[in-house]
């Protein structure tokens, strides 16, 4: 037992920030913006460092890595709010040609979780595939064939979203297992990026805390200040044990309860990237309330990841059940 | 980033759990909590059957008779001791979490000698002296007065929040030994053997209604000189071995029981009845315990990355540690807030009634009150945080 970030680990967490830093800056946030938020340089971009066939084999091609290497990714590119159907199309990887390659933007609808109602995909514009997860297996709908009515003003700008009507049966491509497999899966990398967002709030609040100045002092000197950001720091810390439980208990299931490892890692992430955010537009005062300042895409984000793969009450009710049946 | 558990962890619970299996039975129940003799006699008889199964300081070198476990381990220990519903460490808290840790760091080799083998075996009992009530989160600006007169210290003074002080044969005590110099820099760190003249031990009633705690108060009582660990005014020195010990890791065990205890709480829902339904019938209930069930297992993935943090440098992360100790303190008291609805009027009785353990849960829920302001209050932990981990500014 050995629960810490290996070298390894930290190179392919290092590897990520640096690549995350240089390409996806907030002001380049702010111009996809503009641009139905999708990058397709960067899409292919990601695909080559290998985002999306990051736990495919290696005689498959891909980079053969495991469940927890792909929440500490999943935890750098939530950080840094990296737009698209990031997620979906790393599922897809092995079940979809080209999904694990970028060259097919791979989409989808939870059908499994207690959110999927109504059923709003994200990116449309730009997929080339849709995956819906159902009870009773995995299915693969064309997006072209379908009518969606678009959004007009999306939560959150970088997530645009269509309002699918007349959902397709769609084309079998594996049964209930797989299906339950992916939604865990899909589950844990969505903690990542719930953790991510949970860490870059703190980091934004925090610097704002010692900079900003007020009644001559810096605000991050009064203990009212201090206490909420002391408070961010023990749920951005829950919030990556969780989640690097629910990788951890994915790769080796004899190590635990992967349902409980999972559903805790996707309700203690959420609540800590949203009470995060949040208190990082407290922190900001009146300007975090602003859209210049970049705290409300935090949050938005945030409440965009937690509607899929089971909301907080549906994993907190289900591990209730599981305490009191003893398993 | 590996929740395996070597072959050789695997063996060493396999061995603890079938040993733990015949022992804690034949252990026998534990006494009230107000007889102190009986609770004396239990833990202690404890400690002696864990030490001659050689499961006695899990943590602490084999050249003291400890077992020089690896972290995990420990781990492991903990785990199986909370399955297992064995006795807690109890009286033995003091001497074998401070007392014996700190002489085995600072004492000298008489001082370790004459301690650290009986402590080991439940045969010395150690109570704590630190905070007086002045002197409570700023530890420091205490007050209990040293002098030296020959090779005595005589030393008086008020401690509080003594624990065990009643059966107690030996405290750890701070002192001012130079009442001049900055708070920080003047204390000493003392063995004082309980049975000396001039100590007048005062059960304190608590919100829990027991003598948990006592106030000491000690009227020019001598102590040698040679009872010093460590130099004369290095004393502050001394008891941040001790603070930093207390705070990673010895709440680990209670850490481990919480889990427990909620799955009892689920129990007791599912036979209380509320209208003509069950409480766990209630599906908000249902939502906070499952909630509070992933922030416990999130609690106790945190005491994995922290102790295998520990595994090379032998000490827990101070801001991880921090951490753990606040989000574990508010939990158990959330806990407590669901255990106290689910007993609902059952929970206005301290025995039991109606065949609910009101007894057990409400001793749990009072006590939940104290682990906040123990050992570094919430406010205190949420200063170190911000101000030793995240690098604010000092308030003044």
């Amino acid at each position: 037992m050995d629960f810490r970030v290996s070298p390894d680990q930290q190179a392919l967490q290092e590897g990520i920030r640096s690549f995350c830093e240089g390409r996806v800056s907030i002001d380049h946030l702010r111009e996809l913006e503009t641009r139905d938020a999708f990058d397709r340089d960067l899409w292919n971009e990601l695909a080559e460092m290998g985002i999306f066939q990051l736990r495919q084999p290696e005689a498959a091609g891909g980079v053969g890595l495991g469940t927890a290497d792909a929440v500490l990714v999943f935890e750098g590119l939530g950080r840094a709010l990296v737009p698209g159907p990031l997620v979906w199309s790393h599922l897809a990887a092995g079940i979809i040609d080209g999904a694990a390659t970028g060259g097919t933007v791979v989409g989808g609808l939870d059908l499994i979780g207690a959110g999927s109602n109504p059923h709003l995909v994200a990116h449309w514009n730009h997929l080339d595939a849709l995956l819906l997860l159902r009870p009773e297996g995995v299915f693969r709908a064309d997006p072209k064939a379908l009518t969606a009515e678009p959004v007009a003003v999306p939560l959150d700008p970088l997530t645009p979203l269509h309002h699918v009507t007349d959902l397709p049966g769609g084309e079998r491509l594996a049964g209930p297992d797989e299906a339950r497999r992916l939604w865990l899966d899909g589950a844990a990398l969505v903690s990542g990026q719930l953790l991510g967002i949970a860490e870059a709030t703190l980091t934004l609040a925090l610097d704002y805390a010692k900079k900003r100045e007020q009644f001559g002092r810096a605000i991050g000197s009064f203990q009212a200040i201090k206490h909420l950001l002391a408070d961010m720091f023990v749920r951005q810390e829950v919030a990556r044990a969780g989640a690097y439980a629910g990788g951890a208990t994915l790769d080796h299931p004899e190590v635990g309860d992967v349902e409980r490892a999972v559903s805790g890692a996707k309700v203690t992430s959420g609540e800590s990237a949203l009470k995060n955010a949040k208190t990082c537009i407290q922190v900001h005062g009146g300007m975090g309330y602003t859209w210049e300042v970049p705290a409300h895409y935090y949050l938005k984000r945030a409440w965009v990841l937690e509607t899929i793969f089971g909301t907080p009450e549906e994993h907190s009710s289900h591990l209730a059940d599981r305490i009191a049946t003893g398993d | 980033m590996d929740l395996r558990y070597s072959e050789s962890d695997e063996k060493f619970r396999v061995e603890l759990r079938s040993w733990l299996a015949e022992a804690v039975p034949s252990h026998g129940d534990a006494p009230p909590r107000h007889d102190w003799l009986a609770r004396r006699e239990y833990d202690a008889g404890w400690q002696r059957k864990l030490f001659e199964a050689g499961y006695a300081g899990l943590h602490w070198p084999k050249e003291y008779g400890g077992r020089d476990a690896l972290p995990t381990e420990q781990l492991v220990y903990y785990e199986e001791i909370a399955r297992a519903h064995a006795p807690y460490v109890g009286i033995n808290f003091v001497g074998l979490l401070h007392g014996g840790p700190t002489l085995i760091v600072e004492g000298t080799p008489e001082q370790r000698k004459r301690h650290v083998p009986h402590i080991l075996k439940g045969e010395q009992i150690w109570c704590q002296g630190f905070s007086e009530p002045e002197a409570g989160s700023d530890l420091a600006s205490l007050r209990t007065r040293a002098e030296r007169d020959g090779d005595h210290y005589v030393v008086s003074g008020h401690k509080i929040w003594t624990s065990f002080a009643q059966v107690a044969d030996y405290c750890e005590l701070l002192v001012r030994t130079d009442p001049d110099a900055r708070k920080h820099k003047g204390i000493s760190w003392l063995i004082m053997p309980m049975d000396l003249p001039g100590i007048e031990i005062r059960p304190l009633q608590t919100i829990a209604g027991e003598g948990e705690f006592s106030e000491l108060f000690l009227e020019e009582v001598r102590i040698p000189i040679e009872n010093r660990v460590g130099e004369e005014n290095d004393g502050w020195r001394v008891t941040n071995v001790t603070l930093r010990f207390e705070r990673g890791t010895a709440f680990v065990s209670e850490m481990y029981q919480l889990q427990e205890h909620l799955a009892e709480i689920v129990k007791v829902a599912a036979r209380v009845t509320r209208h003509d339904a069950s409480a766990w019938d209630d599906a908000a209930l249902r939502k906070e315990v499952g909630h509070l069930q992933a922030d416990l297992d999130a609690l106790w993935s945190m005491v994995k990355i922290s102790v295998s943090e520990a595994s090379d440098s032998g000490v827990p992360d101070m801001g991880r540690s921090a951490a753990v100790k606040l989000f574990y303190t508010e939990l158990a008291q959330r806990i407590a807030d669901v255990a106290m609805r689910v007993l609902g009027r059952a929970g206005l009785s301290r025995s039991d009634v109606a065949e609910l353990p009101s007894e057990r849960f409400l001793a749990k829920v009072l006590m939940s009150l104290n682990l906040t302001i123990a050992a570094g209050t919430s406010q205190i932990q949420r200063n170190i945080l911000s101000e030793r981990i995240l690098g604010l500014p000092r308030e003044r």
